[in-house]
């Protein structure tokens, strides 16, 4: 089965010995393989790559625990880099790090993980339907799609000629059921197109040409898509302390984004968690086509018992999934939950090979592991000349909530999103509790155009002038601590009042109401905008004279702080608005 | 099984053989002393000739003249129903005088990860009687929810009040408890056992010790042994386990000096690099599993160091376990008992268990309002201490107030006092009538109309 590659050089099985174990790292010795080549090792045949040579020793990191392996037991080559398989079935599947579907595990070897068990990743005897879209005698050009099966009903697969396979078509079936491994294509030269494809996972899938980011994630998040927007085919990181709800923030992204797919990474985090989303999933409404979320999503789950080199794959074989969506011009979002374990486990396995530690034992390659990760984000204009993305987030654990760390920074040095969770923020249980003063977005400004074309030619100026009243309200705190509130001018106390309800009312969200967790843009803009405007009715009317107590016992005040919640939020607003401006005409009326 | 004369070095928990033939990763190894006596150990390294073994009884007497015995199988340890109720030693040999366990079956202690997808969602909520954490952060079934607390408060005391209250409302299955003791003193053990015995909690409960004075290494193999005893009664028996386990922090210093024996890499502050790792393959054993019955709790306990949350020790465990409670050094000086912080403590599957049909539909509501309202109160004493209290508002003095309440009349009880739920939820209603109404924006009408009016009528007792 592993030889039947569609990418890639075939060498003949090799077999050495194994000479040495220290935990998941295994030296072998009399073997002729390849960097990153996979091989079996032990009798039972476990999973590991090549990941030194030196002399006539080749160092390999083995995916399953090791126990039990002796010096002097085989070591086989298989010819091919660690690689994932990509077809019609990846939707609604949940792997391990190695892409092994964790359902047939259970089957094979019951409710624990043992090891030494195969299992492919796509399965080999379903049959899908496929439509062919090429005929005999067109040209089929590198990435470009023969076909579609449909993966489920709101998902069409598009059936892709590898990246590296190009030519005429002399055969290709009609309509019809086929599994994944009958031939559906041959060309003039000799290769083949089948319904699945092999990827190495360390190596990007090829394209044609990056584009700008310019068009938002839409996540339904008030903080995120006013305030720190993430464009499609952008990067974001999430660093925060332990209890600071990366994983909430992260479920939540996963559940509400506006993309066609989502791959979710639980890497070396915990086995309850991903338990959550499984049971969750299934019966949330996917934002876009209406159909159940995990339709839409692919999880790989790679708790923190589980195998640590099999945790430092997971975010590869997520991300060469990711790019295979990419690829038939879907937008895609994936999520990795935590990088900062990934990264200890490249720490681990560096450790086991004596290599000379960078900073705080990570390996000095870190960065550029890092950095090559969130590179292979991006809008591209696919093989095929469709328009697809990869959105990466990652959230990161930094020690102590230290964002000084090697993993925060190197990612803050690549990722243009930063969203800053804060653990007091979440203590008073102010959810999500990202940092208004510390989070940034670099994508605002080539996101502000399709905003203000597309949302309202506001935009701009409301979001301005709300960071403004927060970036004030932080530095009036100071003086409230040392003299009270009640000392401040009246319109600086009234600016305390109104980023009071900006912080509250719109920063704030209930991820547990069925309203209030996920908010239009439209909605957003218009609760951000309805607030705003009562700040500058407020400022002017207490310019005019008025006492600060009667503007905040106005009835549209109290009526704002509720909107969020209400189903019939359009109407609602615009009665607000109305209100707003006659209660305020009356106030000036009285002076 | 393979025998070797063939030691060339010693060092701290390590051996070192050479001239060995194809020895297993991980074996279990028995090491006959020339005085007669039998130490156990496990091979840390591999390689054609050479073999890394480290002892868990430590190496004291050990010479080059000691015969290794290699057993070809990892360290398995008999298991069997007979346990309950009785004590062992850190490496699972009976303490009590009894007779040896007779095995039902042997198993790995490393256990094997619970594939994701065959566990079950926690939901059940486990009632401790402590109203700060029933009421605020719940403990459920099949989570790890340790308690982070500081050198000289009293987490044992509220472990052992969990151990000794801990009951699952309306249900009679068969639940145990396993207290595990890493390098605590043997005053401190005592307290544990002749507290359990008073109690007859033993009688339901498995004891395994490994105190101060005891080999260090053995600390690594403790856990890892209750826990396979607790998973073979949790899924063999149907029973619902709860595994105490005090002090993690001992647990990690024996991990560093294993580290540093072996001149490994060290990460932050000396820990070796692979603590998460170590920890989560701890930590992770709790669960429940589709289709079986029983499930395995854990409370771990740790002293931070230095009263330093972000000290490696729980920081990693932190990200581990699913939330914490912590023991405040501020509120223990208050003489407030059990002395538990709420503001940072946190259950992160408390949302799955508590609610209609499970606690109270009021509660989630409840707990929300306690924790801002309290949350507030705190901010106050802060500006009070610079301002004074006279600058107030009238609604801040009574969030002032409030929080002072919330200390005296919620978080405070007695070691004894088994608290029902619903008595939490009432007393942290009651505290919560003492505000302004309209400061409650975390409870709706209707809950305020059902379970607080009736408050707000009543003499003012808390006072």
């Amino acid at each position: 089965m592993l030889l039947e590659l569609t990418c890639g050089v075939i060498n003949l099985e090799n077999k050495g010995t194994i000479y040495r174990i220290s935990g998941p790292v295994v030296t072998a010795t009399n073997i002729d393989a390849k960097m990153n080549e996979l091989v079996r090792v032990g009798k039972e045949g476990l999973f590991g790559e090549v990941i030194e040579i030196d002399y006539d020793k080749t160092i390999i990191q083995v995916y399953e625990d090791t126990s039990l392996l002796k010096p002097g037991d085989e070591v086989t080559t298989t010819g091919m880099p660690l690689s994932v398989d990509l077809g019609p079935g990846l939707l609604g599947s949940i792997y391990d790090g190695v892409q092994r579907p964790l359902p047939k595990l259970s089957v094979l070897m019951g409710e624990f993980i043992k090891r030494g068990a195969e299992a492919p990743g796509i399965d080999r005897e379903k049959k899908w339907k496929f439509f062919p879209l090429k005929k005999k005698g067109d040209i089929v050009n590198y990435g470009e799609a023969i076909g579609y099966v449909d993966e489920n009903e709101h998902t069409k697969h598009f059936i892709m000629s590898p990246p590296n396979i190009t030519g005429t078509i002399i055969e290709i079936l009609e309509e019809g059921d086929y599994t994944v491994e009958e031939v559906l294509c041959k060309l003039d030269n000799g290769a083949v197109i089948k319904m699945y494809q092999r990827w190495p996972v360390k190596v990007p899938r090829p394209f044609k040409d990056k584009m700008m980011p310019n068009v938002p994630l839409v996540t339904g998040k008030r903080i995120i898509d006013v305030l720190f927007p993430l464009a499609k085919g952008g990067t974001a990181a999430i660093p925060g302390p332990f209890g600071s709800g990366k994983t909430v923030t992260q479920q939540q992204l996963a559940k509400w984004s506006d993309t066609k797919v989502v791959v979710y990474i639980g890497c070396g985090e915990r086995g309850n968690e991903m338990i959550d989303v499984l049971t969750e999933f299934p019966k949330l409404v996917d934002p876009v086509t209406g159909g159940p979320l995990m339709n839409r999503t692919v999880l790989i789950a790679n708790t923190s018992n589980m195998p640590v080199a099999a945790r430092e794959a997971s975010i590869y074989t997520g991300i060469t999934i990711a790019e295979y969506y990419r690829d038939m011009g879907y937008d895609v979002a994936l999520m990795a939950d935590s990088t900062s374990r990934w990264a200890e486990a490249m720490r681990e396995i560096s450790s086991r090979l004596e290599e000379m530690p960078g900073e705080e034992g990570y390996p000095a390659y870190l960065s550029s592991r890092l950095s090559s990760f969130y590179e292979r984000a991006g809008i591209v204009v696919t093989l095929g000349g469709k328009i697809g993305s990869v959105t990466v987030i990652g959230a990161v654990s930094p020690p102590g909530g230290d964002f000084s760390e090697p993993v925060v920074q190197n990612t803050l040095r690549i990722t243009k999103t930063f969203w800053a969770l804060d653990s007091n923020l979440s203590q008073k249980r102010h959810f999500p509790s990202i940092n208004w003063l510390e989070s940034y977005s670099l994508y605002y400004d080539s996101l502000k155009e399709w905003f203000e074309s597309k949302i309202s030619v506001d935009w701009d100026r409301t979001r301005a002038e709300a960071m403004e009243i927060l970036q004030k309200e932080a530095e009036l705190q100071e003086i409230v601590q040392l003299v009270g509130a009640d000392a401040l001018p009246p319109d600086q106390q009234f600016l305390l009042e109104i980023s009071r309800m900006i912080r509250e009312i719109f920063l704030q969200q209930d991820s547990y109401h069925e309203v209030d967790e996920f908010h239009s843009l439209k909605r957003q803009f218009s609760l951000l905008n309805a607030i705003i405007r009562f700040s500058r009715l407020g400022n002017n009317a207490i310019e005019n004279g008025v006492e600060i107590d009667k503007i905040i016992k106005l009835e549209s005040k109290a009526e704002i702080s509720k909107v969020r919640y209400r189903k019939d939020f359009e109407s609602k607003i615009g009665s607000i608005n109305e209100t707003m401006s006659k209660e305020f005409k009356a106030l000036l009326g009285e002076e | 099984m393979k025998e070797y004369k063939t030691i060339t070095s010693v060092t701290g928990p390590l051996i070192f053989l050479e001239n060995t033939e194809n020895i297993g990763y991980g074996e279990y190894v028995k090491i006959n002393l020339s005085d007669g006596s039998v130490k156990r150990g496990q091979v840390l390294d591999t390689s054609g000739s050479r073999v890394v073994v480290q002892v868990f009884e430590g190496t004291r007497n050990i010479d080059k003249n000691a015969y290794v015995k290699f057993s070809g199988d990892v360290l398995k340890i008999p298991v069997a129903y007979d346990m309950l109720g009785r004590v062992f030693s850190g490496s699972g040999d009976p303490l009590d005088g009894g007779p040896k366990v007779i095995p039902e079956a042997r198993l790995d202690i490393n256990g094997l990860p619970i594939n994701p997808y065959k566990r079950a969602p926690p939901h059940e909520f486990i009632q401790t009687g402590v109203s700060a954490i029933d009421g605020m952060n719940s403990l459920i079934r099949g989570q790890k929810l340790p308690i982070f607390s500081g050198s000289g408060l009293p987490h044992n005391q509220l472990a052992l009040q969990i151990a000794r209250q801990a009951t699952v409302l309306d249900c009679t299955e068969s639940f145990a408890v396993i207290f595990v003791a890493m390098g605590i003193t043997e005053e401190e053990a005592k307290y544990f056992i002749s507290d359990f015995e008073k109690t007859g909690a033993l009688e339901r409960g498995i004891v395994f010790l490994n105190l101060a004075s005891d080999p260090s290494i053995e600390r690594l193999i403790v856990p890892r042994i209750a826990l396979t005893t607790a998973e073979f009664f949790a899924f063999n028996y149907d029973m619902h386990m709860l595994v105490i386990m005090t002090d993690m922090t001992n647990y990690c210093e024996a991990l560093r000096e294993i580290g540093s024996a072996r001149e490994e890499v060290p990460g932050r502050r000396g820990y070796p690099g692979y603590m998460y790792t170590d920890l989560a393959s701890i930590y992770e054993r709790a669960g429940r599993i589709e289709g079986k019955n029983g499930s395995v709790t854990q409370v771990p306990i740790l002293t931070m160091p230095g009263d330093d949350i972000t000290h490696p020790i729980p920081d990693l465990s932190g990200y581990i376990t699913e939330g914490q409670i912590i023991v405040s050094r501020d509120l223990e000086r208050k003489g407030v008992y059990p002395p538990i912080d709420v503001l940072p403590s946190l259950s992160r599957l408390m949302s799955k268990g508590i609610g209609k049909d499970r606690t109270r539909e009021d509660h989630k509501s409840v707990s929300d309002q306690l924790y801002a309202a309290y949350a507030e109160g705190k901010d106050l004493r802060g500006i009070v201490s610079i301002v004074g209290k006279e600058s107030l508002s009238k609604s801040d003095k009574l969030f002032l107030d409030f929080a002072d309440n919330f200390e005296r009349n919620f978080v405070a009880q007695k070691s004894n006092e088994n608290r029902g739920i619903q008595t939490t939820l009432d007393i942290g209603w009651e505290i919560l009538s003492k505000l302004p109404e309209d400061k409650l924006l975390r409870v709706s009408d209707e809950l305020i109309e059902k379970y607080m009016r009736r408050f707000m009528n009543a003499p003012n007792k808390t006072d």
